[in-house]
């Protein structure tokens, strides 16, 4: 009892300390203090995934049975690591450029953003996992029950708690807190990797350590290890040698098509330079696993009893020797194997679940990002959580279905041999241009038929009746699961994946041939197949009908208003325009829709910009660019197209130049008329006034009192606007003396809000931020003026029947934000620009002022080195007022 | 775009450096053909007692099959990770073309 207790206790602080690593972790990465977490050896010690419980326990298991071919598990990933520069540099290039979040958006991405493509990987990756998730259940629940049975009253504890079903809960857990902490755009999690590699390095320590024992403390040394190796019984070399190439290639081709390695070796990849160190380091790895297989399954099967089970060897050989602590380290060695791989393959496949099934019904249902609720990131993430919650529970589901039995054991070959069906499509996609969808289809449908019939349900005991095994379908018996064809006496296993694998190649190499590709598909398929040779956008959106503020408002639902806002910006300013609406630009959309694929997946975000842009097109020039590949004509075309790209820059920039001067102009000659006409009002009443009074004679006291009243109200509407006038003369020549003093900044807006005279009006006044606490060293009388100013407009121009004016602070980035949001019908994009010229109104209703405050305001805001501008997209006339941080750091 | 597509036909000769780093990186996709090549040597060993006295031939034991293939094992990591040190990729260029 006394040692399953400390089992327990000794599991549930490594759970607490992998939290702990993780939330570290994050922190770090956030606070932007992560720089070795971005090392290549995490990279390499991630990859480590790769060895589950399968292969901690199993390995040994395997070795006992069959003697050495449980190495070519690891020769394949070994091959594959050592020949990056083959594959695996090409698929981490594309899946950096394209912003790939997993296996099944490569695939559906290549072949022309295809929905269908990507439903059918998913459920082949679902349908190929879950099983293999079970069997880590298994193992964890197995290596608990060793413990139990060396220990008196373990057993009835074993039995009254579910262990699988604690394990599962536990893991679910983790995997939600850190796999979906955030949407990030690209994906990466650092926690969650930082825990991996931790559990990579554990198994590693934990089977060398049980090696060293077995080896040093058991055999007495390498010498006698060797020759007690050669007296067993499996001393002698008896490999099947189709087997050895067989298991081989599956391996290689698993370590490639396995959602949870694609999670690790491309999503999660930091640097593409990583890989150079990966390539000798972790087959290292892969080599220091395997390295005490042999030894420990020799001295388990010489020292157990016979029938005892040899996949508990690491546990029990440890425990009958009396070496608690070591079998304590083995069996948290077996439990960093299970949980990692758990913990990364439901992340893998809760993405393609969440992006491949879930936001598609979802988009439909709600017809669209435009028109859905207001926060769509926080269905995107429910929809990942509640994913991960499913294949964990379905894992479970079928641990408790199939009875945990031995059948598990073998699922792990089957798993592999069922994503190797990926295998084609994906090598295809991205070394053969002619690959088109229709042919990735029938390939992959082909192969996931072939290997359930003559794999998957035979495998399963009860999964096909014993006459169709025996004699095929309807007495045909050339249609035999294990015989196809006739050619019968080959081992299911090798049988299954030779059958799959070709067919499923044939298929996909003859439709390819036959069909024909859609302009969209062999956009991408150039873009992936030469990758190397051009990253550039596939142009895929035709601009100009598209309204930018739909994209933004669309997009702010998925990435978040602050990186949009971001985005948007730096788009504009890399096309030659200020403020946040860039030209709806094929490159921009193309740019932009890569972005939201980084969260929701490459068909999604297709399908939510077309959504808005209407339907996808493909210029003509897209179109030249892939057919035609003569040198020269690139390069001549490349030359034309760098100097009209650079003289469309330029003329952009001088229509616009030349649109503001042409306002200027009507402003200047509207400027004149106003200010004679402002001029003009008050001097003429002024006049008829002070005639009254001198010429007429015998007026009444009280007729005095009002002509002279009016005459001093002119004049002071007359000085007023002099005043104003004055005011931007001087802050426009830079003249103006700054009144510094600190303050708070809460302090300053409730003073402006007093100051608008809010208590009488209509407007509702709601102010937000955590940050209003800040201390400013500032003109705090101007920074006053301007949200005075911001404040009354809104109440002048709110035209909302309840209108309301939300103040928010935020800190981003070095500034202080703070934006006067309100509910009406907002400013029209095409005066946009204008509104902190002097003198412009937007309509001549209310004619409240002069049309002088937001000019006032900018040149105020220039002075105190903030800014003043609009911001689009809002709901509603939004303003932001930004100050540098250097002002507030010189208060603290 | 421009960036990308004005590269200049590929040239004919390249300072030694580059060359160096060419042949480097050749070596780098022959070395999985070599570690296969190796890998597939267990391959002849005989498979039973029979098998070998026809070829009169020891059969082999697990452990010198173990030393071999774990050899072969730790050569392909040193030669990777020595194929490592020199070769320098540059993330963003280009470097398929040319010779």
């Amino acid at each position: 009892m006394a040692t399953l207790n400390i089992l327990i206790a000794v599991c549930l602080t490594y759970v607490a300390l992998l939290f702990a690593v993780a939330f570290m972790a994050e922190r770090a990465a956030l606070q932007g203090r992560g720089n070795w977490l971005r090392s290549p050896w995490i990279y390499t010690l991630s990859l480590s995934v790769y060895c589950t419980a399968w292969t901690f326990y199993g390995a040994v298991g395997y070795a006992a049975r069959s003697g050495l071919e449980y190495v070519t598990i690891y020769l394949g990933p070994s091959l594959v690591m050592v020949g990056w520069w083959w594959a695996l540099r090409k698929m981490v290039r594309i899946g950096r450029t394209q912003r790939i979040t997993s296996v099944a958006d490569l695939i559906s991405s290549r072949y022309g953003k295809s929905g269908l493509l990507a439903v059918c990987v998913t459920l082949l990756a679902v349908i190929g996992i879950t099983p293999y998730i079970s069997l880590q259940l298994q193992s964890v629940t197995l290596s608990f029950s060793s413990f139990a049975t060396s220990d008196p009253g373990g057993i009835a504890l074993m039995e009254s708690h579910d262990t699988a079903l604690w394990v599962a809960i536990g893991l679910a857990l983790f995997t939600i807190l850190f796999g979906t902490r955030n949407l990030d755009a690209n994906e990466r999690h650092h926690g969650v990797v930082m825990a991996i590699a931790v559990e990579a390095v554990v198994k590693l320590c934990a089977l060398i350590a049980v090696g060293v024992f077995v080896v040093w403390g058991v055999a007495g040394g390498i010498g006698p290890m060797m020759e007690r190796i050669d007296a067993s019984e499996i001393g002698t070399w008896q490999m099947d040698g189709g087997r050895w190439v067989g298991l081989t290639f599956l391996s290689a081709a698993a370590f490639l098509t396995l959602p949870r390695m694609f999670q690790v070796l491309v999503v999660e990849n930091e640097d593409e330079r990583h890989l150079r160190t990966a390539a000798w380091a972790f087959p290292t790895y892969l080599m220091l696993m395997s390295l005490f297989v042999v030894p420990i399954a020799v001295v388990g099967l010489d020292l157990m009893p016979a029938g005892s089970n040899p996949d508990q060897f690491v546990l029990t050989v440890p425990l009958t020797q009396g070496q608690e602590g070591l079998a304590m380290l083995s069996f948290l060695g077996g439990f960093s194997s299970a949980t990692s791989m758990v913990i990364v393959a439901a992340i893998a496949l809760s993405t393609m679940v969440s992006n491949h099934i879930v936001m598609p019904i979802f988009l439909r249902l709600t017809q669209g990002g435009a028109g859905g609720p207001s926060d769509v990131r926080h269905v995107v993430i429910m929809a990942r959580r509640l994913s991960i919650g499913l294949v964990l529970a379905l894992g479970y589901l079928y641990y408790k279905i199939s009875g945990g039995g031995t059948a598990l054991a073998a699922i792990g070959l089957v798993s592999f041999a069922g994503l190797a069906q990926l295998l084609p499509a994906m090598m295809g996609g991205i070394f053969w241009r002619g690959a088109t969808r229709n042919g990735a289809f029938a390939g992959l449908v082909v192969g996931f038929v072939l290997w359930t019939y003559c794999l998957l349900l035979p495998q399963f005991g009860n999964g096909l009746p014993p006459s169709v095994l025996e004699q095929g379908p309807w007495g045909i018996g050339w249609l035999r699961p294990q015989a196809l064809f006739g050619i019968e006496g080959v081992d299911p296993l090798l049988h299954a994946v030779m059958w799959s694998l070709s067919l499923n190649t044939a298929f996909f190499i003859l439709v390819s041939l036959v069909s024909f590709p859609s302009p969209l598909e062999r956009l991408q398929g150039a873009q992936f197949v030469n990758i190397f040779e051009r990253s550039g956008n596939p142009q895929s959106w035709k601009g100009g009908i598209a309204q930018s503020e739909d994209l933004m408002i669309m997009a702010q639902r998925i990435l978040g208003p602050a990186e949009v806002q971001a985005f948007f910006q730096s788009e504009a300013a890399r096309q030659g325009l200020a403020g946040f609406l860039p030209e709806p630009s094929p490159d921009f959309l193309a740019r932009l829709e890569r972005e939201l694929s980084g969260a929701v997946g490459g068909a999604t975000a297709h399908a939510m910009v077309a959504q808005i842009m209407g339907a996808a097109s493909v210029s003509v020039e897209d179109l030249l660019a892939v057919a035609d590949e003569t040198a020269q004509m690139m390069e001549y075309s490349s030359q034309l197209e760098a100097k009209s790209n650079e003289l469309t820059r330029t003329a952009r920039q001088l229509r616009a130049a030349n649109d503001k001067l042409t306002q200027l102009s009507v402003q200047k000659d509207a400027f004149l008329s106003q200010i004679s006409h402002e001029l003009r009002t008050p001097m003429t009443s002024i006049r008829a006034f002070s005639e009254i009074l001198r010429d007429a004679e015998g007026l009444k006291p009280e007729d005095l009192t009002r002509y002279a009243s009016i005459i001093h109200a002119e004049a002071i509407r007359l000085t007023r606007l002099l005043d104003d006038l004055l005011d931007l003369s001087v802050l426009e020549n830079g003249q103006v003396s700054l009144n510094l003093r600190d303050g708070r900044l809460s302090d300053v807006i409730a003073h402006a809000i007093a100051a608008a005279g809010s208590d009488m009006h209509p407007l509702r006044v709601r102010r937000v931020g955590p940050a209003e606490g800040i201390f400013l060293t500032t003109d705090l009388d101007r920074l006053a003026q301007v949200f005075i100013n911001l404040i009354a407009n809104a109440q002048k121009y709110c035209d909302a029947p309840r209108p309301e004016l939300t103040i928010a602070v935020t800190r981003r980035e070095g500034r202080i934000l703070v934006d006067f949001i309100d509910n009406g019908a907002g400013i029209p994009p095409e005066s946009q620009g204008m509104i902190f010229e002097k003198f412009y109104r937007i309509s001549d209703r209310q004619a409240g002022g002069a049309g002088l405050g937001l000019a006032i305001c900018r040149e105020i805001m220039d002075r105190l080195g903030g800014t003043l501008g609009y911001l689009p997209g809002q709901g509603g006339a939004a303003f932001r007022v930004s100050l540098p941080v250097a002002q507030r750091m010189a208060a603290q | 775009m421009t960036d990308t597509m004005t590269d200049k036909a590929s040239p004919l000769f390249l300072e030694r450096r580059s060359y160096r780093q060419r042949r480097l990186m050749d070596a780098a996709r022959l070395l999985p053909v070599l570690a296969a090549l190796l890998w597939l040597v267990p391959l002849l060993w005989p498979r039973s007692a029979a098998q070998a006295e026809a070829a009169g031939a020891a059969t082999v034991t697990s452990s010198s099959a173990i030393l071999y293939i774990f050899g072969v094992w730790t050569l392909l990591a040193v030669i990777a990770f020595v194929l490592s040190l020199t070769m320098d990729i540059k993330p963003d260029t280009p470097t398929d073309r040319g010779l």
